[in-house]
C-alpha cells in the first residue's frame, strides 16, 4: 500500500481532514527546501506536494510563476529535485508528490523518470497539463513502477470527464475548488461543494480540495467535507516573505482541522 | 495519400492533441462541438465569405513578380498578395472566422495574444466590427518594437496588457492568455491567432487560412496553366505556412517550403528554428518541435521579427516535416532585412519583416530552378516593421 492510501486510510480512522502543503522545489534554493519541508511536517502538513518549477507554467498565478523563476534561477531541475527527496526521505516518511507540468518529464523520459522517483522515495505524480485523454502512457508507466498518479478534476468537467479522472487517478484525486489559476481568494467558490458531491458519485478515492486556499477561515470552512486540503500559493508566499515562520504558518492553518478529533 | 485531417483527439500523427489543464477541457470540447456544426452550416460559410469578401477584401490578387523574376535570372515569382488585406495581413482570416463562432457561443468578451501584432490589431479590428469586448495580451519587448500596431489596437478599442514575464515576447502572451481564459471561462473566448495551442485550435485556424491556398492554386492555374514547383512561406506557429500549404499538399509534385527565423545565429537562444534546434515536447496545449534545454524548460528564442520569435511551432507542420512532405529552412536576421530591401526596389513592396525570410529564401532558390514557377506567401505588409528598418537601415536617414 502507497503512502498516500495509508495516509489517507490513517485520516479515515481518526476522522480528521488532512493538510496537504505544496512549495516549490528549490525556492529560494536547492539546499532549503528539506529544511522548509521539516517545518511544514511539523506544522501538520500530512503530504507533501513538491513543485518542480517549469519555464511556462500555463497554471499558475504570480506567486507560483515567480518561485519557479526563483528556483530554476538557483540550479533547480527535476533531478535534483529528486535528490531533495531522497534527502527528505532519510528523516521522514511524509508521503511526497511530485507535481509539475509534461515537458520536463517528458524530456526526463517516463521510464526514467518513474524508476529515479520510487528510488528517491516519491510516492506519486501529478502532472497539470496532462489531460486523461493523453494520460495512458505515462499512467501506466508510472503505476507499474508503484507510484500513484493523482489527476485533477474542476468546476468545469463534465460527467463523462469527471469519470475519467476516476478512472486514471490513485491515491486520491485533486478538486480544483474554482475555474482560475492557482493564488489566494478570499472567499471559497460555490462551485467547490456540488464538485465534492459530483466526484464523490465517480469514485471511492479521497478527495482533496485545492487551488485558493490560503486562510485558516477557508480551512475551517472545508473542514469534514473533504478529505484534504491544499494549500499552495500561501505556503509559497510565506516562504518567500519569511522562511522561518513557515512551521508557524503551518501550524495557524492546521489549526483549524483539529478540532474534528473527538 | 497524407492524411490531411487530425484524428478525433486533435493528433497530426504523435504531435497536436490536448495538453491543458483539466479546468479547460469541457470548454475547449464545447469549441469544438461548435466549429463542427458552423462548418455544416451553409449560412456560417455564407456570412464568413460575404465578409471576406467586402470587409477584408479577398480574393488577394497573385502577383508575376516580373522585375525580380528577370533580375535573379531563375525561376518565375508569383507573390500571394495577403498584405493587402485589410489591417495588413493574412490574420484577419481567422480572425473573422472565429468572432463568427464566439458570437454563436453567445460569448461577449475576446481575448487574444499578439507577438507581432497583426492577430492583435486583427482581433482588435474584428471586435470593433461586432461589438465584442477586446483584450490583447503583447510581450513587454513586442510592445517596444511593435509600438505602431500597440497604437492601432488602443485606436480600435482594445485593451492591450503588457505582459512582463519570461522573454516578454509571444511565448509568454500565450500563457498569459491562457491564465486570463481559465479564469474567465464563463463569457471569454480565446482567439488564438496561430495553428497553434490545443485541438481545435491547429485544426481549425487552418481551416480558415485555407482560403490563401485554395485561391492561389486557383489563380496559378488560371495564369499559368499549370501548378506551382514550389510553394514557399515562413513559419513562426505557421498559420499562414499551413494556409498556404494545405490545398497543396494532395498534389505530389508541388514542393513546399517553410522558412523558420535563422535570428542572430545558430545558438540556443539566438534563434527560433525549431526544427533544427528542437526535439519534440509539450508547450501550451500541443505537442510538437520545442526549443528547450537539457531539463525540459523551454528555451528563450530571438527573431528581427516578432511573429516567428517563438519557441514551438504548429503540430501540423511537425508531421510534414517528419514525413518529408515539406521542407523547412531558415533565414537569418540579416538576410531577411536584405530580402525586404530587394522587394521594396524591384517590385515597390514594403514586406513585413516576417514575410521579409520567405522573399529571402525565394530569392536564394531562384536562380537554380530557371523554367520553375514558384508561389511566395507574402503574409503581410511592413508598415509595422518601419521603425525596425530604420534601425537597421541608418544610411538610408543620412540621404
Amino acid at each position: 500500500m502507497s503512502r498516500i492510501t495509508q495516509l489517507f486510510e490513517r485520516l479515515k480512522a481518526e476522522g480528521r481532514t488532512g493538510m496537504i502543503a505544496y512549495l516549490t522545489a528549490g525556492d529560494p534554493s536547492p539546499d532549503a527546501t528539506p529544511g522548509l519541508v521539516a517545518a511544514l511536517e511539523r506544522g501538520g502538513a500530512d503530504l507533501i506536494e513538491l513543485g518542480v518549477p517549469f519555464s511556462d507554467p500555463i497554471a499558475d498565478g504570480p506567486v507560483i510563476q515567480l518561485a519557479g523563476d526563483r528556483a530554476i534561477k538557483a540550479g533547480t531541475t527535476l533531478k535534483r529535485v529528486l535528490q531533495m527527496a531522497a534527502e527528505i526521505r532519510k528523516t521522514s516518511q511524509i508521503p511526497l508528490l511530485l507535481f509539475t507540468y509534461l515537458n520536463p518529464a517528458l524530456r526526463y523520459g517516463f521510464e526514467r523518470l518513474a524508476a529515479d522517483a520510487m528510488a528517491a522515495g516519491i510516492d506519486g505524480c501529478l502532472l497539470t497539463d496532462v489531460s486523461v485523454e493523453e494520460a495512458g502512457d505515462y499512467v501506466s508507466v508510472m503505476r507499474a513502477a508503484g507510484l500513484d498518479t493523482v489527476f485533477l478534476a474542476a468546476p468545469t468537467s463534465t460527467e463523462a470527464r469527471l469519470a475519467l479522472v476516476a478512472k486514471y487517478s490513485s491515491g486520491f484525486v485533486y478538486l480544483v475548488s474554482r475555474t482560475g489559476i492557482t493564488g489566494e481568494q478570499t472567499s471559497l467558490s460555490s462551485s467547490a461543494m456540488p464538485l465534492v458531491e459530483r466526484m464523490r458519485k465517480h469514485t471511492s478515492l479521497p478527495l482533496a480540495m485545492g487551488f485558493g486556499i490560503s486562510t485558516p477561515a477557508h480551512v475551517a470552512e472545508l473542514n469534514g467535507k473533504v478529505d484534504a486540503v491544499v494549500v499552495g500559493s500561501a505556503v509559497v508566499r510565506q516562504i518567500e516573505r519569511d522562511p522561518a515562520g513557515t512551521e508557524a504558518f503551518m501550524r495557524s492553518l492546521t489549526e483549524p482541522l483539529k478540532g474534528d478529533i473527538s | 495519400m497524407i492524411a490531411t485531417q487530425p484524428d478525433a483527439g486533435g493528433h497530426f500523427g504523435p504531435y497536436g492533441g490536448r495538453y491543458v489543464p483539466e479546468v479547460l477541457m469541457s470548454p475547449l470540447e464545447e469549441l469544438q462541438r461548435t466549429y463542427e456544426e458552423a462548418k455544416l452550416d451553409p449560412e456560417f460559410h455564407k456570412e464568413l465569405d460575404h465578409l471576406l469578401h467586402t470587409y477584408a477584401g479577398r480574393p488577394t490578387p497573385l502577383y508575376y513578380a516580373k522585375r525580380l523574376s528577370q533580375r535573379l535570372g531563375g525561376a518565375k515569382i508569383y507573390i500571394k498578395r495577403e498584405d493587402l488585406l485589410h489591417t495588413g495581413a493574412h490574420k484577419i482570416n481567422n480572425c473573422l472566422g472565429q468572432a463568427l463562432l464566439a458570437i454563436r457561443m453567445g460569448k461577449k468578451r475576446i481575448i487574444a495574444e499578439t507577438g507581432a501584432g497583426q492577430h492583435g490589431v486583427a482581433t482588435a479590428t474584428v471586435c470593433a466590427l461586432f461589438g465584442l469586448d477586446c483584450t490583447v495580451y503583447m510581450g513587454e519587448e513586442d510592445m517596444r518594437r511593435q509600438s505602431p500596431n500597440v497604437f492601432r489596437m488602443r485606436l480600435l478599442g482594445a485593451k492591450v496588457v503588457p505582459v512582463t514575464s519570461g522573454s516578454r515576447t509571444l511565448k509568454d502572451a500565450i500563457s498569459e492568455a491562457m491564465r486570463d481564459w481559465v479564469t474567465n471561462i464563463e463569457g471569454t473566448y480565446y482567439l488564438l491567432g496561430s495553428a497553434l495551442g490545443a485541438h481545435p485550435y491547429p485544426a481549425m485556424v487552418r481551416d480558415f487560412h485555407r482560403v490563401i491556398g485554395l485561391e492561389a492554386r486557383a489563380q496559378i492555374l488560371e495564369a499559368e496553366g499549370r501548378l506551382p514547383d514550389t510553394v514557399i512561406a515562413c513559419v513562426g506557429g505557421g498559420s499562414n505556412a499551413i494556409g498556404i500549404f494545405h490545398p497543396f499538399i494532395a498534389d505530389e509534385g508541388v514542393g513546399l517550403v517553410g522558412v523558420e527565423a535563422g535570428g542572430r545565429s545558430m545558438e540556443l537562444g539566438q534563434h527560433a528554428v525549431r526544427f533544427a534546434g528542437g526535439l519534440p515536447g509539450v508547450l501550451q496545449g500541443t505537442r510538437s518541435y520545442l526549443l528547450q534545454d537539457e531539463d525540459g524548460q523551454i528555451a528563450l528564442t530571438h527573431s528581427v521579427s516578432a511573429g516567428l520569435d517563438y519557441a514551438s511551432v504548429g503540430p501540423e507542420h511537425a508531421l510534414l516535416h517528419d514525413i518529408g512532405r515539406a521542407e523547412y529552412t531558415s533565414c537569418d536576421d540579416t538576410h531577411a532585412i536584405e530580402a525586404a530591401v530587394t522587394l521594396s526596389r524591384e517590385e515597390g513592396i514594403i514586406p513585413a519583416l516576417e514575410s521579409a525570410h520567405a522573399i529571402a529564401e525565394t530569392i536564394r532558390r531562384a536562380p537554380e530552378h530557371p523554367g520553375k514557377i514558384f508561389i511566395v506567401n507574402l503574409s503581410g505588409r511592413g508598415d509595422k516593421d518601419i521603425n525596425i528598418y530604420r534601425e537597421n537601415l541608418p544610411e538610408l536617414d543620412r540621404l
